[in-house]
């Protein structure tokens, strides 16, 4: 088996899958009808590309584990999800430039993936990418319209700007795992990635009238597994019926 | 919090290449911009169409109920004005 290619799809994949979860607590709770669907959509996107990775994920392994078991019974220290994925929703605000600065990450890294030499991870690059477009056109929208609305909304997303931003360094984290499949297999190269984010954050922050913090103190740890408190809480919420109810499925 | 609530847009989904714009419903929305991707959203998740048009609601002009009498009564009794009365001749596929 080929472990570092199968610690690099479980990146993608629980990046997927947590942020996917995250979304979906909004169902029934979105401040209007139309963007409780939005975020639910975007969340039925996520899991629906975490199925995609996960079963990849299996295969590689071998079948050891199948795609539900890598989903739902793993511990934390075994999800490999960027910090900023498992932070709460907080207020519209937050939730929004939480998406906005990951979707911001995600664009420029699955246009790379498609010209991986894996034809799996391509495909699932290509299909997951149109999908993240649309995400960050929704998400960039929405931080113009609340960075140049009204007062209260340009304070309140600047706070969630300024509360975020040092989940962003972790975007571009690389270890050996990056190192030993770079070259066989063509993978996004992380400091390309980052100079078209950061292009494309400060277009959509300029345009919002938003600042990037000067607080230079940046988290990181969970693509190695050293995750914050929230995500326990999440996997108790998301793995409860699996644990519960072993093998149960609807 | 004020209770302002953002304007009304009436939603129009071509379903396929060819076919007219139907009315579908309608939504809120800040602006334009916003008002595709909420019909987006809302109204092709089923994959229902290819191509949204949004209008403001307040642009339109609708006729008036009590003038239904006016309006439409007079073309009942004009059935000739359907093309109902040729022969159609064998052979003649597609009518």
């Amino acid at each position: 088996m080929n472990k570092e290619l199968f610690e690099y799809v479980l990146r993608v994949g629980d990046d997927s899958l947590i942020l996917g979860q995250r979304l979906s607590e909004w169902c029934g709770h979105g401040p209007i009808l139309e963007e409780d669907i939005a975020l639910t959509n975007i969340a039925l996107d996520l899991i629906g590309q975490a199925t995609n990775l996960f079963e990849y994920a299996s295969q590689i392994e071998g079948g050891k584990r199948s795609a539900d078991q890598l989903a739902f019974l793993r511990f934390d220290r075994e999800y490999r999800n960027l910090l900023l994925v498992e932070q709460p929703n907080g207020d519209f605000g937050d939730t929004i430039m939480r998406q906005f600065l990951f979707d911001a990450f995600r664009k420029p890294f699955f246009e790379r993936l498609t010209f991986c030499t894996d034809m799996q991870l391509s495909g699932i690059a290509e299909k997951s990418l149109k999908e993240t477009k649309y995400h960050l056109k929704h998400s960039s929208e929405w931080v113009i319209r609340l960075g140049d609305g009204t007062e209260e909304s340009h304070n309140r997303i600047q706070n969630s700007l300024d509360s975020l931003w040092r989940y962003t360094d972790e975007l571009f984290f690389e270890n050996d795992v990056d190192a030993s499949l770079l070259n066989e297999y063509h993978l996004p190269i992380l400091s390309d990635v980052k100079q078209e984010w950061i292009k494309n954050v400060e277009n959509v922050l300029n345009e919002a009238t938003l600042t990037i913090p000067n607080n230079n103190w940046q988290f990181k740890g969970g693509r190695e597994g050293l995750h914050s408190e929230h995500l326990g809480k999440i996997l108790a919420e998301m793995q409860y019926m699996q644990r519960a109810y072993p093998n149960m499925e609807w | 919090m004020s209770k302002k609530e953002w304007p009304l847009w009436e939603v129009f989904i071509r379903s396929k290449a060819g076919l007219n714009h139907k009315h579908v419903g309608s939504l809120r929305a800040a602006d334009a911009e916003m008002a595709i991707d909420n019909a987006r959203d809302v109204y092709t998740r089923r994959s229902e169409g290819i191509s949204i048009w949004v209008v403001p609601s307040a642009q339109i002009t609708a006729s008036d109920p009590t003038d239904a009498d006016a309006l439409f009564e007079p073309a009942n009794t004009k059935i000739y004005r359907h093309p109902t009365f040729y022969d159609v001749p064998d052979g003649i596929s597609h009518m």
